[in-house]
């Protein structure tokens, strides 16, 4: 699947919605009552025709969200949220877009064009009135761009190969044994505020099941669920990996995406058993507000796989330019004997961006291994931390950790900082971690800039060296994106 | 937040002593540091909130010159000021005649529960000044407890060094009994003044030791410390470096070296808040049985602050299966051009060095003390001070012998 599909994702998602430049309040939707209460959830479970024990699963997460309080230890600062004013279940409806480019804001268009995103595709992004029918059939010649054909073909192979793939809405009707079996016994309802809100209120997600054995025959995107184009504010997905299978699973998409809801409280459980390998990947780039840092997304997810087999094996990659505050901290739980944790990430910070994300890897077997590499890039005013944890428990005996997190701080008004925890309860278990900051060196842009690069394109290049480990572990076509992306999430920030 | 904490047996004993003022209203209002508090995870003070501590009895000449020749023979010679349960033996002190001893008027620092403490249950320490270009030498600072009863001293003591001056504090912390040791130290270098802080911490392994430095460093002033932390079953040795004025400079080393159910804490805070400044930091841990080390370390790098060169390292080796190291280093940085990096390895001996050794005929216990001493000379050779360094190396070796044999 080429790099254009991930676009189409959000040529699926923007075209859907009510996607409009900035946000929007006044939208209409249906919608459950303003406000979280036990009669939103009933609602919201009710809507989704949901069995009876989910609906006791959610308010059991309501009654724990309700006894919490919001955390305040993390670096980002945000104004208070009212959880009282805001709508837990709205369906939107279709509203009147850009009747055509022109009317499209030009600075949205400026930024397609430098992600290379042919014309008839911007104007679907922007979600200008009839483009995506209209300017779809052409596309449609393409087999990879007719969404209805491509999703046709896939769901056959996955079928065939016996993966299931599908909204969890749709999961927890037709699988239910599954989805009560796996559902919150890695992030359980109580494990954190925004993943104890999410239980409660989750609206949509996917669902993968890869049974025993069975190599996922294609990289599994949210683009190809159908049915769940409006991801929506509260995501849950769940992936569970049989003995021997194999996933992998890309989210996100590097186009800018605009969305009415402010804040994201996503969670993601994955379960990997003996001798499975789940990838999960993540290109994040939602709205981070405006040059002041207005309106931009709250980016609040917990997301934890738990490799429960032997060498059993989870990775994430992921690659943040986007959303006004990121906070999360993709983890691992090493429970199974030999089993191997990843973590890869770029966060990139400009403007009034605040990025604070990391891993924990929690080692509780013998053997396990886990790798960190952490690349942060601040510019403008905005801060970024990394906050990790490598905990080696008892049990885990000869296991190994690696971390190294460097930082890159491009002008005097950022923050770059580094937080990492160091938990070791086995002599045999060995944890190494290192740490740099350091700014671009004016050598190596004196280099490029002496061979005709541009200072924006020098930047670019030496950012995109600085990030090489990550990307090398991003899917191909992803990483050609990404590149991109970074450079033009630092744009002004030099010169 | 008014309202006071639960009055456990210690803060009750604490605040029936407490001077009048404010520490005494935020000790009564935060009591003892626990683990909810993000700076005190790793070390809550649960167990020392159920001792009631009582004011420690007066100790006769004779038996502090006895305490003094048992607990700190290295200090027998020399210039030297001696406290014995929070209270001057002036008989057994003897100061240079080129320093002045002034007035303390140390901060509190409302938001590090060590001072709060310390400043509600002050007793006056060691406050000297050494005036401009005055090279003072080594002054031994002896701190001795003895008491069977659980007693507390809190100690305040300050150090000021004026334009250029020099001097070395070797500073030795021993006792008999389960005492609470709390003293404080506050350290001011002016310009160009250097101040080497060599400690070595061998209180009763029944012990707690809570410990905070607070230094300032001026322009091109350099304030270098060792921690040698042997004793206490409890401590937490908390530094706060301030660097004021470019080109200043601090070493915050140290080694813990610990057995049995010993804690240690060695927590750092580094403020480079000037230009040009330099940190440096190694800091080794070497557990052996159940023993717990604790490592936090933060640089923090303020705006202003161009041309930092800040590195820390810290090190763990682990000699048994139930020791365990807590660790965090970590970087707050606001300005970019700065050379900041931090390290920190956790592990085992490394089979492979203890298979070349006694390949080589080099016997297992052997192997491994070579190993070990090895693994802390990074620290060690760290004390440029041959004397002191002689003195660390010996109390090393001791503790070594003294687990072994």
């Amino acid at each position: 699947m080429p790099a254009v599909t991930e676009t189409r994702e959000a040529v699926e998602t923007l075209g859907q919605s009510t996607y409009k430049w900035g946000f929007e309040t006044d939208i209409e939707m249906e919608f459950a009552p303003k406000g979280l209460s036990e009669e939103t959830i009933r609602f919201i479970s009710a809507r989704k025709q949901e069995p009876e024990w989910m609906l006791d699963w959610r308010l059991q997460a309501f009654r724990a969200w309700q006894a919490m309080e919001e955390p305040t230890w993390q670096k980002p600062e945000y104004p208070a949220i009212d959880y009282q004013d805001a709508f837990y279940f709205a369906e939107p409806k279709k509203k009147p877009g850009p009747k055509s480019l022109e009317e499209v804001d030009p600075e949205l268009l400026r930024t397609y064009e430098k992600l290379g995103i042919p014309l008839h595709e911007q104007a679907i992004l922007a979600g200008v009135e009839g483009a995506d029918q209209a300017e779809r059939l052409p596309v449609a010649v393409d087999a990879v761009f007719d969404s209805v054909s491509v999703v046709t073909t896939f769901r056959k192979t996955l079928e065939e190969a016996g993966v299931i793939f599908c909204p969890i809405s749709d999961a927890i009707r037709e699988h239910p044994e599954l989805v009560k079996r796996y559902l919150g016994s890695v992030v359980p309802v109580s494990d954190n505020f925004f993943a104890a809100l999410n239980s409660a209120v989750f609206t949509d997600g996917s669902f993968v099941y890869v049974p025993e054995g069975v190599r996922c025959p294609m990289e599994l995107s949210t683009y190809f669920r159908i049915n769940a184009r409006n991801t929506g504010q509260f995501e849950r997905t769940l992936i569970i990996c049989e003995d021997r299978a194999t996933v992998s699973y890309l989210e996100g998409c590097t186009a800018p995406m605009r969305d009415e809801n402010q804040l994201h409280a996503a969670v993601v459980e994955l379960v990997a058993m003996n001798d499975a390998t789940i990838k999960y990947s993540t290109v994040q780039n939602w709205y981070p507000g405006d040059e002041n840092g207005k309106g931009g997304i709250y980016n609040f997810v917990t997301k934890r796989g738990a490799c429960r087999g032997r060498n059993a094996k989870i990775s994430w990659t992921q690659v943040e330019t986007g959303s006004a505050i990121t906070w999360k901290y993709p983890s691992c739980i090493l429970a199974g004997e030999g089993s191997v944790g990843e973590f890869y990430s770029v966060a990139v910070t400009n403007n009034r961006q605040q990025a604070d994300t990391g891993t924990k890897m929690i080692h509780l077997a013998p053997n396990t291994r886990s790798t960190i590499i952490a690349k942060t890039i601040s510019a403008g005013h905005s801060d970024s931390t990394y906050r990790g944890l490598v905990r080696m428990m008892p049990k885990a005996r000869g296991a190994r950790n690696f971390t190294q997190c460097d930082s890159l701080l491009i002008g005097d008004q950022c923050g770059a900082h580094t937080v990492p925890y160091i938990e070791n309860r086995n002599m045999t278990a060995r944890v190494e971690h290192e740490a740099t900051t350091s700014k671009i060196s004016e050598d190596q842009l004196f280099y490029c800039r002496s061979r005709g690069l541009s200072e924006e394109d020098a930047v670019g290049l030496i950012v995109n060296g600085f990030c090489k480990d990550v990307l090398k572990e991003l899917p191909m076509e992803f990483a050609v994106e990404a590149q991109k992306l970074l450079q033009l999430s630092l744009e002004g920030s030099v010169g | 937040m008014s309202e006071s904490v639960a009055l456990s047996p210690a803060l009750g004993s604490f605040l029936a002593r407490a001077h009048e003022g404010e520490a005494r209203e935020l000790l009564a209002r935060q009591g003892l540091p626990q683990r909810r508090l993000e700076a005190w995870r790793y070390t809550p003070l649960r167990d020392v909130d159920r001792i009631g501590f009582e004011p420690p009895a007066h100790v006769s000449l004779g038996e502090a010159e006895a305490l003094l020749a048992r607990l700190a023979p290295e200090a027998r010679s020399g210039f030297r000021v001696v406290f014995v349960n929070g209270v001057l033996v002036p008989e057994l002190t003897r100061l240079p005649e080129a320093v002045i001893l002034t007035a303390p008027d140390a901060p509190l620092l409302a938001d590090r529960p060590l001072s709060v403490l310390n400043s509600a249950l002050q007793q006056p320490g060691l406050s000297l000044t050494v005036p401009a270009g005055v090279e003072a030498g080594q002054i031994c600072l002896v701190s001795l407890v003895s008491g069977e009863e659980p007693v507390s001293t809190h100690l305040a003591h300050q150090v000021t060094l004026e334009k250029e001056a020099t001097l070395t504090l070797l500073d030795i912390q021993s006792g008999e009994g389960a005492y609470l040791a709390n003293p404080s130290l506050t350290v001011s270098v002016a310009e160009g003044a250097h101040l080497t802080h060599l400690r070595v911490q061998q209180d009763d392994v029944r012990a707690t030791n809570l410990t905070l430095v607070n230094a300032s460093i001026a322009e091109h002033g350099t304030y270098d410390s060792f921690t040698l932390t042997l004793g206490s079953r409890l401590s937490r040795h908390e530094v706060l470096a301030h660097l004021g004025g470019k080109h200043a400079t601090v070493h915050v080393n140290a080694a813990q070296l610990l057995a049995g159910t010993q804690h240690a804490d060695l927590t750092s805070v580094i403020t480079h808040a000037a230009p040009d400044c330099n940190s440096r930091q190694t800091v080794k841990n070497v557990l052996m049985d159940a023993a717990h080390g604790v490592f936090q370390g933060k640089i923090y790098v303020d705006r202003i602050a161009q041309k930092t060169d800040g590195y820390q390292m810290n090190q763990a080796l682990l000699l048994s299966e139930k020791a365990q190291i807590d660790s965090k280093p970590e970087l707050e940085i606001y300005a970019d051009d700065v050379k900041c990096s931090h390290g920190a390895t956790v592990g085992a001996l490394d089979d492979e060095q203890l298979f070349y050794l006694r390949a080589r005929g080099v016997p297992y216990d052997t192997a491994k003390a070579m190993l070990v001493r090895a693994f802390l000379l990074d620290a060690l050779s760290l004390v440029t001070d041959e004397a002191a360094y002689a003195l660390l190396d010996q109390r090393v070796e001791a503790w070594w012998l003294n687990r072994e044999g």
